[in-house]
This record gives C-alpha cells, structure tokens and sequence, in this order.
C-alpha cells in the first residue's frame, strides 16, 4: 500500500521548495534594495515582482497550513518553539508586503517605504534561516508538547544559517534582476551576484560542517561507510554547479545564474534530507509519529492532486503574460 | 509556570488573537465585496461600453490593491498563529480543520493570489477578456476563501462528524460532508458573506454621497451612490432575514450564546421579556435598569408568547461566556442593521420623487453610515465569538486547555510588537485609502488601460497623479 505520510512529506517538501524558488528571490530583491539607486533602479526592481509577489508568499501559507493538517503535532511542537523568530517573520511580511502598493501611493513618504520594504525583506529572510537552524540544532519535547524556553532557539549555528539564507534570497535577488532588466541596473546586478555567489559558497561550506558536528544522527548519515559514498556526491555536485554558476556569470548569459543558483538552494535541501529524512522535527520526531489520520491526509490528498497542477498552470501563465525585461515605467510600454 | 503566571499568558494570548484578527477582517470584509463590485463594473463596461464603469472600475481599483495587499499580509499572520499561540489546540484539532484551511489555501489563496497581478497590471498585455476573466478569478477566489475559513470556524462553533483518538486528537469521522456541513456553517456562510456585500455598499454609498454632497453632477458619483443604495434597499432586509434564521440555528445549537445575547440570567418558564436595553450585571446574576418587553423574546425565539426559556442560572458558571461583551456587541449589530434598513427604504423614497442625486440629508446620512458595515461585522463576530467561551471547540475543548506553553512575557513581547505595527502600518494604509475616497472619480480617471496610469501608480505621471489626489 502506498504510504500517503511519506506522499504528504513529499507535498510539504514541495511547497517549501517552490517558496523558496518564488519567494527568495523577491525577498532578496528586498535586502538588496538598497544598492540601487533611487528612481529608475529602484522602480524598476520593483516593477519585477509587484505582479508576482503575493502569489509567491501564498506558498510560505501552504506549507504552514498544509503542516497542520498533515503533521499537526509537528506543527504544535515546531511554531511555540520558534516563536520569537516567526512573529518577527510575520511582523516583518507585512512591513515588506504592504511597500509595494504604499511607495508608489505615497510619493513623500517614498524613502520610509523603501526602508520598511528593506527591513522587512532582510528579517523575513534571516528569520527563516533561524528558523532552519534552531530546527537542525534540536528543540526539546516533552510528550506531545515543547518544552524548551522562549529563547532555545538563539546559537551561533542559528545565526549563522540566519545569516546564509540572507546571502542565499540576495544572490537569488541579483540574479533574477541579471534575467529580468538591463542596463546599469543588470551590471550591478552582475557585480553583487559574483561577489554574493562567493559568500554562499563559504557559508554553505561553515553550515554543512557544523551541521556534523550537531547530531551523532547527522555526523553517521554523512561519514559512516559506505553510505559516504553516495553523500559525498551532494558536494561535489555543489562545487560542479558553483563552477558552472561563475562560468555562466563571466560569460554574462541572462538566465543562466538564476538557474544554476536554484540549483545550489536543491542541492542545500537534498543535504537537509540527507540529514533528517525520516523526521520531521529533527532527531525528535518522524513523520509518522506527527502524521494526521489517514482520512485527512487522503482528503487533502484529493484536492492537492487536483488543485497543484491547475496553480501551477495559472501561476505559469501569469509568469508569461509578465515575461521578458522590465522597464521603470511597469507594463503599459 | 505557575497558576496566575498561566492565566496571564493565557489572557494575553486571547487578546492578540482577538486584536489580530479583528483587524485582519476589516479587509476581507471589503475586499470580498470590493472584488465582486469590480467584476460587475468591469462586466458593466464590456457589455454596454459606458466609460462611467471603467473610471468607476479604475478608481476602486486602486483602493482594492491597498486593501488585498493588507489583508494579506494580516491573513499570512492568522495562519500560523493557530500554532505559535494555540498549539495544544492545533495538535487536537488539526486533523479536522487542518484540512478545510489547506483546501482554502489550494482553492482559494493562490486564485485570487496567481490572477491578481494580471488584475491590477495585465490589461495590456492579455486583452479586456481575459482581464475581465482574471477580475472574476478573483472575486471567486475571495469567496471560496469564505467558503471554506467559515466552514472551519463553523465546525469549532457546532462540531459534528469527528471521532476522538485515543491521544485526545479530534479525528474525521467517516464522513467529511458532515464535517464541512456542520448545522452552523450554511448560516455563517451567507450571513457573513451579505455582510462583506453590505459593508462594500455602504462604503461605496459613503463615498458617493460624499463626493456628491460637492458636486451632485459628477457623474462616477451618481452611479457608485445609486448602486450603493439599490444594495442596501434590496439586500439588508434579506440579511436581516438570514441573521434572524442564524440566530434560531444558535438558539438550537448554542443555546448558552442566545442567553448572554438576550441578557436572560434568568429562566422564564412563561415567556421571556424581550430586553430591549439594561446593564448586564454578572456578578448579581441580572441586568439592571432594565428596558424589556414582555414575553417578545419568546415570539422572536419560539414564535409563541408563552413558550419557555431557559436562562444562564441552568448554566455552571465555569460554562457561561462574558454577557456584557456578547450584550453589548449585539444590540450594536442590531442597531446598525435597523439603521441600514432605514437608510435603504429612504433611498427608494428618493429614487421615487427623483431626488437621489439632489438631497443633502440623505447623503449625509450616507456618509455617516459609509463605516457602518465594519462596525457592524466586528461586532458580530464579537458575539459569535465571545458568545462561545469558553471554549475553542464548543463543549469539547476548553480555551484555557487551548494554548501554548509559552510563559507570559513572550505573549506580552509580541502582543505589544503587534499592536504597535498594526496601528502604524495599517492605520497608515487606511489613512491612504481615505485619502483616495476623499478624491472625486474623474471623468478620466487614470490607470490600467494604456493611460499613463495604473493602479499602485508606475510610472513617473502617477506621482503626479497622486499629486492631484492631495
């Protein structure tokens, strides 16, 4: 019998996937905002996800709410243990969310707006990359219940994935901007992708050694033998694609960098699952301890088969009505 | 944690989830209806060509993108505070309403969410088809969201069709039609989604009136008040009808929710007085000064004079929700609701001596009751909510057994940052859309279809064009 649990940990390990591809990049535009120069720049960064952007953030619901209805003990153990950094997530949603109609409304107020949509963008993220490493680095449980303090998930190791995932979305930002715009505003784009895709690279390399160092769990599922041989492709296969990421970079191809940065994020995730499959909270507990009944899972089963392909398709469509290179003056030209 | 550290935290987690999701539904509550308005004018447009539905369609646009984008950005935050404050009640009912708020995000979310964009930026690039076919996507999406949030909420209120695990977890039982279905989710459902429809006329009217209180000829006015007031004339009697049919279904369902509505300590095995106003006094188990009719509550309820009813003093203490609240928030719905009424017959009094355009009186109460939909759904909500206490899921799970173990001052920390960004960046954004009622429509309004304008206002010449707006 197929085990709808591991189906639902494949559907949950989709929408995650698919937030990040979508919404890291225009959080990334967001922290690297910034960086370009007020007016034309700035406008037209904007104008390169405004049309985009909500239905990007409707992902991070689906794999929140999609968690509760299939894993809802995970979801009552995971949320109260990151409560600090998931309010400051949320709180800092709106911030960015609503700038993209408030700068264009309010012309005066045009400099607060960009900041809210900065601050916003950079917390949103860091607070997502905390959230990953308070969960790699553990969480107390007790029964059915978190158990830890209001402060368990602040460490070295959580800032430093906090600080990665804000590399990784502004990496993902500049690329983005090389595909969709040209001019001064791609060449700088250019120049904070080279220097950004060095920095992910060293951050990923600090992040996958002191994962090891984390979990007895982790530092066997990586090293022991032979299993090492089949893990020791994840890394290789990073340095293959980092390679071809730069050569696609010197080359100045459009399109290129975004892709072979997707690439790198897949390849960060294979090594998560490496490290935790079959968890759902690492190390504590599976999938099919925290599963939801079989009924609820096959009824949402029913409508995810249905539903995801259709917004995949609508989503796709609304990708290609905005495809193509963005001007400052937004889609009327 | 000890007993009194608990019941802080408690208290304060209540209040964030009351604070936060009252604002977040001051938007949905619009934006419903706003989308479902913007469908019609555009359909209007495409059908008779008239130019008063496109500028009319273009104004309110700008006006819905600050109000989705808002209510967003609020809803992301409802989603996930089930599980950052309310976790033990998401471990036991989450496989029930899990599922309903999964299928609102697969069905609901990510149309409105994916078609949007081509809504507000897209008219150029698809064709007047396809946009008007974007703009339907749309209002459908923020309906089917209802569909399936009230069914959630409508299963907390009258649960029905589950099992309970030997783990203490609320799981489906065989059927899920019993589930969604439960006996008051058909009544929430139109009830709420009437009120999304009224508190969207009432504003639209608002602004009408508002605008033709300067210039009874400016013809984008005109239009949005009489289509306004024809909602109002027609539609707040059917609403009126439905609540009283929810009502009786609470009556039925949630007996205890109808007593502190009614203010009925008491029972009346004779007929119960209709208390028309009084002060609810819970600690003396009566309400003072009270103005009552008699035996009416009986002819409202149970349609007979003398039919009994029973009051709270049939209740445990431990089992009754706040009176003065739910009281209170009543008689303010009910109130609004005869004052809505009021408002609709005059408008088809002056539609009759052909002075719709042409009486200041009638605009200006207009204008008085342009908020009045808002006031009226919140408080609404604050009955149906507060009338169930204290319970999460009604008669099974107690609030108090609801929430996360977090300590106090995390609840505190949070409660404070929400409050403090709410009112700065959402009284902002209400600030905004005031601002773009108090403009009159244009005979040209700017945005969407090639003029240099468009609704969040792109290029250069909508700077300016917000200029003007000052």
């Amino acid at each position: 019998m197929i085990d709808l649990t591991v189906i639902w940990a494949g559907i949950i390990g989709f929408a995650i996937v698919a937030y990040v591809v979508m919404d890291g990049f225009d959080l990334g535009i967001g922290i690297l905002f910034p960086r370009f120069a007020v007016g034309e720049e700035r406008d037209t960064a904007m104008n390169s996800v405004a049309p985009v952007w909500d239905g990007n953030e409707t992902w991070l619901v689906l794999g929140g709410g999609g968690l509760m209805a299939a894993f809802p003990l995970a979801y009552a153990i995971i949320l109260p243990a990151l409560y600090a950094p998931l309010i400051a997530m949320l709180l800092a949603l709106i911030l960015r969310g609503v700038a993209f109609e408030f700068r264009w409304r309010d012309p005066g107020h045009r400099a607060l707006w960009d900041f809210s949509f900065t601050l916003g963008s950079t917390v949103a993220t860091f607070a997502q990359g905390v959230t990953l490493g308070a969960l790699l680095q553990g969480i107390t449980v007790e029964g059915r219940v978190y158990a830890g303090g209001w402060w368990e998930w602040l460490s070295p190791f959580s800032l430093l994935t906090g600080l990665g995932l804000v590399v990784g979305y502004s990496l993902l930002g500049a690329c983005w901007l090389i595909w969709k715009t040209e001019g001064a505003l791609q060449d700088k784009a250019y120049h904070h992708a080279r220097r950004l895709g060095i920095a992910l690279l060293v951050v990923i390399a600090l992040v996958s050694l002191a994962t090891l160092r984390l979990e007895a769990q982790y530092h066997q599922r990586w090293l022991a033998w032979p299993g090492v041989l089949a893990t020791a492709q994840v890394p290789l296969a990073t340095l293959i694609v980092s390679a071809l990421f730069f050569r696609s970079l010197a080359r100045r191809q459009h399109a290129g960098p975004f892709f072979w940065v997707l690439g790198l994020f897949a390849l960060c995730i294979v090594g998560l699952g490496v490290s935790i499959w079959p968890d759902v909270i690492p190390a504590r507990v599976t999938i099919w301890e925290a599963a939801a009944p079989h009924s609820s899972q096959l009824f949402m089963l029913v409508g995810a088969v249905i539903m995801v392909p259709i917004i995949l398709t609508y989503t796709g469509w609304a990708y290609w009505v905005f495809r193509g290179k963005v001007g400052a003056g937004g889609y009327h030209s | 944690m000890s007993a009194w550290d608990q019941d802080i935290a408690l208290l304060l987690a209540r209040l964030q989830f009351a604070f936060t999701v009252s604002f977040h539904f001051l938007f949905p509550a619009f934006s419903i209806g706003l989308a479902s308005f913007l469908a019609v004018l555009e359909g209007l447009w495409l059908a008779t060509g008239k130019a008063v539905y496109a500028n009319l369609f273009r104004y309110w646009v700008k006006i819905f993108a600050i109000v989705f984008a808002m209510g967003v950005v609020s809803g992301v935050v409802m989603s996930y505070q089930f599980g950052t404050n309310w976790s033990v009640f998401s471990d036991r009912a989450g496989s029930v309403i899990g599922p309903l708020m999964a299928y609102e995000v697969l069905t609901a979310f990510f149309l409105e969410a994916g078609f949007l964009g081509v809504m507000l930026f897209g008219l150029n690039k698809v064709g007047h088809k396809l946009h008007f076919m974007a703009t339907c996507a749309v209002a459908l999406g923020t309906l089917i969201s209802a569909f399936w949030i009230l069914s959630a909420n409508s299963w907390m209120q009258t649960p029905t069709g589950y099992e309970i695990a030997a783990n203490g977890q609320f799981v489906p039982g065989p059927s899920w039609w019993a589930i969604i279905f439960n006996p008051s989710f058909p009544y929430r459902l139109v009830h709420t989604t009437i009120a999304a429809f009224l508190t969207t006329a009432f504003a639209v009217g608002g602004v009408g009136a508002w605008h033709l209180l300067r210039d009874k000829d400016n013809p984008g006015a005109r239009t949005m008040f009489s289509m306004a007031m024809w909602m109002a004339a027609l539609v707040t009697p059917i609403q009126i009808f439905v609540g009283d049919l929810h009502g009786l279904n609470t009556l039925d369902h949630q007996p205890v929710k109808v007593m502190a509505m009614e203010g009925h300590y008491q029972s009346h095995p004779h007929g119960a007085p209709l208390i028309l106003f009084g002060l609810p006094n819970s600690a003396e188990q009566r309400v003072d000064y009270a103005l009552s009719i008699p035996k009416a509550s009986s002819l409202i309820l149970k349609h007979d004079l003398n039919a009994p009813l029973a009051g709270l003093d049939t209740v445990p203490k431990a089992d009754q929700p706040p009176v003065g609240i739910v009281f209170w928030a009543f008689r303010i719905m009910v109130g609004l609701g005869v004052a809505m009424l009021i408002l609709g017959l005059w408008s088809l009094i002056a539609r009759w001596r052909r002075r719709l355009y042409d009486w200041p009186m009638l605009h200006r109460a207009a204008v008085v009751l342009g908020p009045s939909g808002f006031v009226a759904v919140i408080a609404g909500w604050v009955v149906t909510e507060v009338g169930r206490q204290p319970f999460t899921v009604y008669g099974l799970l107690r609030t108090a057994d609801s929430a996360s173990p977090l300590a106090a001052p995390a609840v505190a920390a949070s409660l404070t940052a929400f409050v403090v960004t709410y009112f700065a960046v959402f009284g902002v954004g209400i600030w905004y859309l005031l601002r773009l009622m108090h403009r009159a429509p244009d005979v040209h309004e700017a945005g969407l279809d090639g003029l240099p304008i468009r609704s969040a206002g792109i290029t250069p010449a909508q700077a300016m064009g917000i200029g003007d707006a000052r």
